[in-house]
């Protein structure tokens, strides 16, 4: 005979991963850094959208990227030609970025740079609507980018990458005369999950929107730097 | 797959609580509570379970899974609903977003049942 017993854990599933990002964040707010993740599905858009970004803030801001790339240093090496540090994280086959990978990036800002002199690092994670939004990396805010080609019903069909996002960048905007979508569904579609987030379309290519996805940047930035005095 | 790697986290979790135990007790059942409203798909768990605890301290214990609907409540009808998820979130009846989530996002190791 033997007796059976309970013992009540009640832990979170991600709790690991959350201590990491509690950890990145910390790190961050002692340097004075900003951090924002990019989120999306494969070719969305999120590295040309950096080009242009980092092209138009790098004389205002320090900068540099943590750059989530299944296995090629592509996307790094076009982001580097803008004159930034671009830390590749090659996540072999994995599906996302979790907080101990980004932790490496973080080491390697530490010793390549003097990290105190940057104000803003991107974290361009793997392309994919589904794990990035459950995996904190340490940001301070998600931005998700969807493209017009993507279709009107992924927000309804991937719901927690919308639900979770602070800004929802709908990219791609130059294409909407030769596609059946509209913008106006997209942006009812996430409004049923996140009454909050701010949502911009733009175009990486015309510049179209481009101007109030930086402001968002730079007000995300200033926010931060007077919540948190850097030393 | 992240399923592979949240398993992972679930066994060291586990392993953890094991380990501090005065007397290291076989477990026979390892309790989830999974929400309806996360990017974590049951099966996956399941068969990752099975796969990476062969050969350890979780051999043969079984996992159990409680899965939890994703349930609103809406502010402007102070009433919960069942939002049809991969449809239709706001509230079926006055049309206002899902901002209160009372149900679904749980992600959680809830239980071990052990002999002695």
């Amino acid at each position: 005979m033997h007796q059976t017993f309970d013992a009540a854990l009640e832990i979170n599933m991600l709790h690991a991963n959350q201590a990491g990002a509690d950890y990145n964040r910390s790190h961050f707010d002692r340097w004075g850094i900003t951090c924002l993740n990019l989120m999306s599905s494969p070719g969305a858009g999120k590295t040309q959208l950096l080009e242009q970004t980092l092209a138009a803030l790098r004389e205002e801001l320090n900068i540099a990227v943590i750059e989530g790339d299944m296995t090629t240093e592509l996307d790094a090496d076009r982001l580097r030609q803008h004159g930034v540090p671009v830390f590749a994280i090659n996540t072999g086959r994995a599906c996302h970025l979790d907080a101990k990978m980004v932790a490496g990036g973080l080491h390697r800002l530490e010793q390549d740079c003097n990290p105190s002199e940057f104000d803003l690092v991107f974290v361009e994670n793997v392309g994919n609507l589904v794990c990035p939004a459950e995996f904190e990396v340490g940001e301070h805010a998600k931005v998700a980018l969807l493209s017009l080609t993507e279709g009107e019903d992924k927000p309804l069909k991937y719901p927690i990458m919308f639900r979770e996002a602070d800004c929802l960048l709908i990219t791609k905007t130059d294409l909407a005369p030769y596609l059946d979508v509209s913008i106006e569904n997209i942006i009812a579609n996430v409004r049923q999950l996140n009454s909050q987030v701010k949502i911009i379309p733009l175009s990486a290519k015309t510049g179209e929107g481009l101007a109030d996805w930086l402001d968002w940047v730079r007000a995300v930035v200033k926010a931060r730097s007077q919540v948190t005095p850097v030393p | 797959m992240h399923e592979t790697d949240m398993t992972k986290a679930l066994i060291l979790t586990v392993r953890d609580w094991w380990e501090a135990q005065p007397k290291q007790p076989p477990v026979e059942k390892v309790h989830l509570v999974v929400g309806q409203f996360t990017c974590v798909e049951p099966a996956g768990l399941q068969f990752a379970f099975d796969a990476q605890t062969q050969g350890t301290f979780l051999d043969g214990a079984e996992l159990v899974i409680r899965e939890t609907p994703l349930i609103a409540f809406c502010l402007t009808c102070q009433a919960e609903y069942r939002p049809q998820v991969g449809q239709h979130y706001a509230c079926p009846d006055c049309d206002a977003p899902m901002v209160e989530i009372r149900s679904g996002r749980e992600l959680k190791i809830d239980r071990v049942e052990y002999r002695q």
